[in-house]
């Protein structure tokens, strides 16, 4: 029989994760339907069970010169209502689910939950986000790419949990979310899109792209990003068949229940050609 | 083993039961408490919903564990409060409730909108209500009481 545990601090947590092999619980809204039992009957969890949502010293939102530091156990509505975290986060944020669902599901269980699908996570690529996971040995910092690792992968050891999450600022000015799904508040992604710019007059500082749904883990290409950064706008057509083609050999979707690949791969190029675009008509 | 303890409807209970068991369960089996539905069992509809110290959470998907030591509301014990006695007269004098199996999940996710916008815009409305499913009245019905309510009941919220 499976032990529960609800440590009553952080610490007593991470005690018994060194001395264990749990799932951790934050929100559940995940994990609880991935072990849905039959009507009236407990999940069936497979492993021992830390339950961690009332470990209120990690619901936090601080903000600090050069990045934001989000505690693990912060909810998805509790950042919705912060007023000064950027648009494309919130943006993507409220595609989750209803605020019944947000109010206990956190971005923290995102990550750990590595699903390629995940809206939640897009905007941590955007801004080259880093995840510092602990231990009763320590912690340490690794960039958002670095702890999933591929569809339901993630390198976080089992003796340690995310404790927070630290977004960078960035001064974009033009920033976009677009999701595809099947309709809003349940449809999980066919394909998702990032983008962010930071143009001044004329000039393309920073132009960034993620995609989500259409390969194991987001996509974030640094090299395509890095041939565009300097260009005048008024180049930035040129550079559009290249950005396009570029892309087109990195996404790699599949076909599932909620799509199929040739679908993903023609609306993923749509969404980056259709933000390069707006930036174009905007001058 | 040490019970768990939560606050349900303002009263302290205690129980022995299995910490992993979904919120809903408990609450319509072990309390009774049977006005918590369970439409599709995954977090969509929001028939199963219940105030976690006063914000709405789909109990569907709660465990128990997460309510140690917090407050929980089930639509029981927020039928004995005054801001409901004003808001289920909104929803009958618009329509907001026909078939009624989504009503007690939408007086909870009004309730938890209200609170966080005594005076809602129709886009806030929408916003919070996305996670509320009903097939009888349209959403524009329930979209009027709300403001009904938060008309009629200003001060209240």
């Amino acid at each position: 029989m499976v032990k529960h545990v609800i440590p009553e601090s952080y610490r007593e947590a991470l005690i018994h994760l060194r001395d264990g092999d749990f799932h951790i619980v934050a929100g559940g809204t995940d994990i609880m339907l991935k072990y849905r039992n039959e009507a009236d009957l407990p999940p069936k969890f497979d492993r021992d069970v830390l339950y961690i949502l009332n470990l209120d010293e990690l619901k936090y939102i601080q903000s600090e010169a050069h990045v934001w530091r989000i505690g693990a156990l912060t909810s998805y509505e509790m950042l919705l209502d912060h007023p000064d975290l950027p648009e494309v986060f919130k943006a993507a944020w409220l595609d989750i689910g209803g605020p019944g669902l947000r109010h206990v599901a956190t971005l923290a269980g995102n990550i750990a939950n590595a699903s390629p699908a995940a809206d939640g996570i897009m905007p941590l690529y955007l801004y080259d986000a880093q995840v510092v996971l602990e231990s009763c040995g320590g912690s340490r910092t690794v960039p958002i790419e670095a702890v999933i690792t591929g569809p339901k992968q993630t390198a976080i050891a089992s003796h340690e949990m995310i404790r927070e999450i630290i977004i960078p600022k960035h001064p974009f000015n033009v920033t976009q979310w677009l999701k595809v799904g099947t309709r809003k508040a349940d449809a999980i992604s066919k394909v998702s899109f990032c983008g962010a710019a930071h143009v001044e007059p004329g000039v393309i500082h920073e132009l960034r792209f993620t995609l989500g749904s259409v390969a194991p883990t987001v996509i974030r290409a640094r090299d395509i990003e890095g041939s565009l950064k300097g260009l005048l706008i008024s180049e930035l057509k040129t550079k559009t068949a290249f950005v396009l083609n570029a892309y087109s050999e990195r996404i790699q979707p599949i076909d599932d229940q909620r799509s199929n690949k040739h679908y993903r791969h023609q609306v993923a190029l749509n969404l980056i050609e259709d933000f390069m675009t707006q930036l174009i008509k905007e001058g | 083993m040490k019970p768990l303890k939560f606050i349900l409807n303002d009263q302290p209970v205690e129980t022995h039961t299995n910490p992993s068991r979904r919120l809903l369960d408990v609450m319509r089996h072990d309390y009774g408490l049977t006005g918590s539905k369970e439409g599709c069992g995954e977090g969509e509809c929001g028939a199963c919903s219940v105030l976690l110290d006063g914000h709405a959470v789909n109990s569907c998907l709660l465990p128990l564990a997460s309510v140690q030591g917090r407050q929980v509301t089930t639509i029981e014990g927020y039928a004995k409060t005054q801001r409901f006695a004003v808001l289920k007269q909104a929803m009958g004098e618009e329509g907001g409730s026909q078939c009624g199996i989504c009503t007690p999940g939408f007086m909870i996710a009004i309730e938890s909108l209200l609170k966080k916008h005594p005076k809602p815009t129709d886009q806030q409305i929408r916003i919070d209500l996305a996670g509320n499913l009903c097939r009888c009245t349209g959403y524009n019905m329930i979209i009027k009481a709300v403001k009904r309510a938060a008309k009629v009941g200003e001060g209240l919220w």
